[in-house]
């Protein structure tokens, strides 16, 4: 990715707490720190990949992106202008131009709606198409996703679970988005149909330029599709960097555990492999210092006071941590 | 890894299960064979309604009836035939000498029983032993699958343990009483990869001490490179490939296997190149399938493919290959 390219979306220091109500006076006992303090930017016609462990905070992330739920602090930046304080009818505009493609494509398609309407559903939300341009517009975006013209009046349960995650993407593409958010959108597909959606999602991105955050938990998609990628543990970004420099040189711990733990489809490989003892802390009761240090095996004393911050050790890498790996 | 010994523990011959739904008949397992020795992990693969886990569902005799019915077939479990056991019998085969291991460790613990009865509940059904021997049997089996704690854990209940360590006690139960097999239905799935690491680990360690011999049933190609001794490839209900697990990753003979191979992204790759797609979708089970099942998604499919049903053919070193026309190059992996 060229350092010129524009810069789409901007967060500094992006938190989402979920308060969690007990009794009946239903009073706020504590909170969940799903997204605690992210940043980063993603530029045009780049795919960032955000990977985590699941309860990492990565989806709240995207949610929060879309605005489908408010940030409890930190900026969001579109294109230089701050967004996440708009209100409803001003964030509008903005929908146009970050769209989304979820994991489930059983329950993200509307099954009473015809597949040609939900393709043009944000058409008619945003654009003031005569019915015969918008039915044109159809048939371009299903043609454009490998679907047939004759499938546009089908009902999703019609589809099989491949072809209504290209309905979804055909939806997120119909009005012409600068970002897509794609949450999981292959982790429900088998692994030959998956390989027809990442190629699409690669194809679409040759031919328009759009960019993606594609969150994912499985390193393998993440790293054949994105340029960068964001390391996500309990709430925070532990380390980014482009691509091959995060899987040459991976600087965290918990980034060097989770590469090493990919099984590799090769029975002749020797991997060495970091296997973590224990599971990821609670978001509610997080570790002190490091939220990493308690399945850390490099940790210190330090890493139990002290919070590491984000820091650039070479060009493009960040990492969190006070001891640095491969550095 | 553990060497294979001689003789087969179980044999599946010509295993047909079908499900005789409103819509017709769905031919979920149609004529697979196989089969498992002590201590060897047999993997079987293949993507979502290839009949994978309804095998492993008809070895243990739990296809629910109707809809599901075993047509035809043997499953021989030390010679004798388990088809013909009565519902008593396979009850005491059940847990104790094959046992199971399911995907999802959320749904299949009971929520309102603790830990400790329900691995209990394996030990009081299968072996006489006393309050204090049982309790003292869960204790040893939560500490083998590595539960901290094991002494406050015994009395806590599912919803109070992480998904690994849910999976872990589903683990401890199929080993209650040293099974000679356990199926491990995509064991790993729900998993995040450093749990899944954690579980496979204590797989291999508790299978080279044990010897029991493991039938795994996944999706995931890592994850059978990583475990199995043998693989057998499942496509449409049927076994189209069966080989060791190095022939099968080098030279695999199936254009489907080969397809399955080159349409994964891989963490080894040096740099991404486009992947190759299988173009199509699995077939309709409701529909009887004339000539090879693959044949209208498969780019060297021939005549013959689409008329006969291919057989499988032994092509040297126990590498069975259903199709008319076997991949004969070796690919670099």
């Amino acid at each position: 990715m060229s350092k010129t390219a524009n810069k789409l979306l901007e967060l500094k220091n992006l938190c989402k707490h979920y308060p969690i109500r007990k009794g009946i006076l239903s009073r706020i006992s504590g909170y969940v720190h799903a997204v605690d303090g992210v940043s980063f930017s993603i530029y045009e016609g780049e795919t960032l990949g955000l990977v985590g462990e699941s309860g990492c905070g990565k989806s709240s992330v995207g949610r929060t992106i879309l605005r489908l739920m408010d940030p409890s602090a930190g900026e969001i930046y579109w294109k230089g202008e701050r967004i996440d304080q708009l209100t409803r009818s001003q964030i509008r505009p903005y929908r146009k131009e970050i769209q989304a493609v979820f994991q489930d494509p059983y329950s993200s398609l509307n099954p009473r709606m015809r597949a040609a309407d939900i393709v043009s559903e944000p058409l008619r939300n945003f654009e003031k198409l005569s019915q015969a341009k918008g039915r044109e517009r159809v048939r371009e975006l299903f043609a454009l996703v490998g679907l047939r013209p004759d499938q546009m009046l089908r009902y999703p349960h019609e589809f099989s679970g491949g072809q209504r995650q290209r309905l979804g993407i055909a939806r997120a593409l119909s009005v012409k988005p600068k970002l897509i958010m794609c949450d999981e959108p292959v982790s429900a597909l088998d692994v030959s149909v998956q390989a027809q959606v990442i190629n699409l999602l690669g194809d679409l991105q040759k031919e328009f330029g759009v960019s993606y955050l594609f969150i994912a938990h499985d390193l393998a998609v993440v790293k054949h599709i994105s340029h960068r990628i964001a390391v996500m543990y309990l709430g925070r970004i532990v380390e980014l960097a482009e691509t091959a420099e995060l899987f040459n040189r991976p600087s965290h711990p918990y980034t060097e555990a989770l590469l090493s733990a990919v099984p590799i489809p090769d029975p002749k490989h020797q991997r060495k492999q970091i296997v973590l003892g224990g599971d990821v802390p609670s978001p509610i009761n997080r570790p002190s210092g490091c939220h990493f240090h308690t399945r850390c095996i490099y940790a210190q004393e330090r890493c139990k006071v002290e919070e590491p911050k984000l820091e650039e050790t070479s060009p493009g890498h960040f990492v969190a941590c006070h001891f640095k790996l491969n550095t | 890894m553990s060497q294979t010994t001689g003789k087969p523990i179980l044999e599946v011959n010509d295993l047909r299960t079908y499900f005789y739904t409103r819509d017709g008949v769905v031919r979920s397992v149609d004529g697979v064979s196989f089969s498992v020795s002590e201590g060897e992990t047999l993997a079987i693969v293949g993507e979502s309604g290839c009949g994978k886990s309804v095998t492993s569902l008809s070895i243990l005799r739990l296809i629910a009836s109707p809809p599901g019915k075993i047509v035809s077939g043997s499953i021989r479990f030390h010679g004798e035939d388990l088809l013909g056991f009565s519902d008593e019998q396979m009850r005491d085969i059940r847990g104790d000498k094959i046992s199971m291991i399911f995907q999802e460790p959320m749904t299949s613990l009971n929520p309102v029983l603790t830990i400790g009865r329900q691995i209990g509940e394996v030990l009081e059904l299968h072996r006489q032993y006393t309050k204090e021997e049982v309790r003292r049997r869960i204790l040893e089996l939560l500490k083998m699958v590595n539960i901290p704690e094991p002494e406050s854990r015994i009395d806590e209940y599912p919803h109070q343990l992480s998904g690994g360590m849910r999976q872990r006690i589903m683990i401890a139960m199929a080993l209650a009483c040293d099974p000679e097999i356990l199926i491990a239905d995509e064991p790993t799935t729900a998993l995040d990869v450093t749990i899944q690491a954690q579980i496979l680990n204590l797989m291999r360690e508790l299978r080279d001490r044990t010897r029991a011999a493991i039938i795994l049933i996944t999706h995931d190609l890592g994850v059978v490179a990583e475990m199995a001794q043998r693989v057998v490839v499942m496509y449409a209900g049927r076994k189209v490939e069966e080989a060791n697990v190095f022939d099968l990753f080098e030279k695999p003979m199936h254009p489907y296997t080969l397809g399955l191979l080159n349409s994964m992204p891989r963490l080894d790759d040096a740099a991404s190149k486009r992947l190759v797609e299988i173009p199509g979708m699995v077939p309709s089970m409701r529909t009887e399938i004339v000539g090879c099942a693959f044949a209208p998604r498969c780019s060297s499919a021939s005549e013959r493919c689409t008329q006969e049903s291919p057989v499988l053919k032994d092509h040297g070193n126990e590498h069975w290959v259903a199709c008319w026309n076997p991949v004969l190059v070796k690919v670099n992996v």
